[in-house]
């Protein structure tokens, strides 16, 4: 499932940008491969990051990812809900199980990301 | 090892592959790692029952009048004098008593016996046993390649097995099975092995069984055990079931480094016996203190501890997290760390990705196991 209302990084991460503000969670695929996601750690509201910065880690039983920033910004929510209920993460990654939303510093990042279409080649490899 | 093509693959292979199980490389193997999910899986085994294929294991058969006291001379426990059907968990040593590989030796008659050891150490172990050969009245043969291995874990594991077709008539003998003993069997295709063991903490049997039975006994069992939930379970959550009951794992808490005293299986050595390898070694450590030990570590702070974590008491660097996950039963994530045999109390935490994580000591094991008798009896959580 990749919707075409949203951007794609090559870690797997989904770009939402409206007004200025990028809200960003893991794509289907991500999900799938981490298997059952126990814990999520972000960064705390207010803080700034550049783009590729490391801002957090979702952990499965299994495995550990970094979470990636993919554009600059001021961190200005995080889905507390997510934090308390990891497995929202496999549930619905690309809705309830979003992470967090940045105030972008320069809108035109958005245009390094993929689309759906290229997103979904990826996928294809 | 990652072309896929170089992989050994078990009877039930294609089986996993066409179920949708996620398939990885595992010591040399093709194994599922997991199926509809590991959290899903693990409650299961630890509610109703699963079916692991473990085909990977060695299984060695030991033969001849000499077998008995041969096996003895390598091995930590005390394997003579074991009743037929009678299962011996055992560590195999080194001279210095680092531990080769942990195991289980059956005797399956008088003078047959058979020795399970793990997938990854299957090579080190047939030849250490080559090179230990003595001439004459001890003969050893490899059937690894011919048998497959499915292990029935639950607290309804033991309904299910009754169910089979190939044990009807035997289920008086399965019902009667204690824990570590086994019995064999004429199944369709050649001899079975019917065994009360697991690697779960919950009661449970593993079945020893010619290739050409495998998939016919795998089908039958999920068919049958449908009303029970019966589902397939990968190796993802035998390690998480096996870590909560806090098992050894060999790589994790047992290496060529760790002596069987330091790894907490100290009951599964018998210094008393006669000449063993390792036993010099082993009994100098006891009598000087063993240096390190295995603890259990309940998480407090925010994370999950991982093997190669660093353990820190009071800041200093005590020791190494061997195993570490979130544990699904109770819900938190816990370690186990090999340590300084001095460190009992401080401020604990480990070292994760440069951060220290806050943690405390916690009794052993995280989960009682329920592999003897009430299959569903009340747990004690550390």
């Amino acid at each position: 499932m990749v919707p075409d209302d949203r951007k794609y990084t090559q870690e797997h991460e989904w770009v939402l940008i409206e007004d200025g503000v990028a809200t960003i969670g893991v794509t289907d695929f991500a999900a799938g491969e981490l298997g059952d996601v126990v814990f999520v750690e972000l960064p705390e509201v207010g803080s700034e990051f550049s783009q590729g910065d490391t801002v957090g880690t979702i952990e499965s039983v299994k495995a550990v990812a970094d979470l990636y920033l993919p554009v600059s910004g001021e961190i200005a929510a995080i889905n507390e809900a997510v934090v308390d209920s990891p497995e929202l993460v496999n549930s619905d990654p690309l809705e309830d199980g979003w992470l967090l939303k940045v105030k972008m510093n320069d809108v035109t990042e958005a245009d390094q990301l993929m689309d759906a279409a290229a997103y979904g080649q990826l996928l294809e490899g | 090892m990652s072309d896929p093509s170089s992989l050994k693959t078990t009877p039930l292979t294609a089986w996993h592959s066409a179920h949708g199980a996620k398939m990885v490389p595992y010591a040399g193997f093709e194994m599922p790692v997991q199926y509809e999910g590991t959290l899903a899986e693990h409650a299961c085994v630890r509610e109703k029952v699963g079916l692991f294929d473990i085909t990977h294991m060695g299984e060695i058969f030991v033969g001849g009048p000499g077998a008995e006291a041969w096996i003895d001379s390598l091995v930590t426990n005390r394997v003579s004098g074991a009743a037929i059907g009678k299962i011996t968990y055992t560590a195999m040593c080194r001279q210095d008593g680092g531990v080769l590989d942990d195991m289980l030796v059956y005797r399956l008659d008088e003078t047959e016996w058979m020795i399970v050891c793990n997938a990854a150490n299957h090579e080190k172990i047939s030849s250490w046993l080559q090179q230990h050969l003595p001439n004459g009245d001890v003969d050893l043969e490899d059937r690894s390649d011919q048998v497959a291995l499915i292990a029935v874990q639950g607290p309804d594991s033991r309904d299910l097995l009754c169910r089979l077709e190939a044990l009807a008539g035997r289920t008086a003998a399965v019902e009667a099975l204690n824990f570590y003993t086994s019995f064999t069997h004429a199944g369709p295709h050649g001899q079975w092995i019917v065994s009360r063991t697991g690697y779960t903490g919950e009661h449970g049997y593993e079945l020893y069984l010619p290739n050409a039975d495998a998939v016919a006994v795998w089908e039958e069992l999920l068919a049958r055990g449908e009303d029970l939930g019966a589902a397939p379970i990968g190796l993802a959550a035998r390690d998480t079931l096996r870590f909560e009951v806090c098992y050894c794992l060999y790589g994790h808490e047992l290496e060529e480094d760790i002596t069987p005293l330091e790894a907490g299986i100290g009951w599964a050595v018998k210094l008393k016996k006669n000449e063993f390898t390792g036993r010099d070694a082993l009994v100098a450590q006891k009598s000087e203190g063993v240096p390190r030990r295995i603890i259990c570590l309940e998480i407090t702070g925010r994370g999950i501890a991982r093997q190669g974590g660093r353990v820190l008491c009071d800041g200093r660097d005590v020791g190494v997290v061997t195993s570490g996950t979130f544990s699904p039963t109770l819900k938190k994530p816990l370690a186990m760390a090999l340590v300084d045999a001095s460190v009992s109390d401080g401020e604990m935490a480990v070292d994760v990705r440069g951060k220290p994580l806050e943690c405390r000591i916690v009794s052993f094991p995280f989960l009682s196991a329920r592999t003897k008798g009430d299959p569903r009896a009340e747990r004690t959580l550390s």
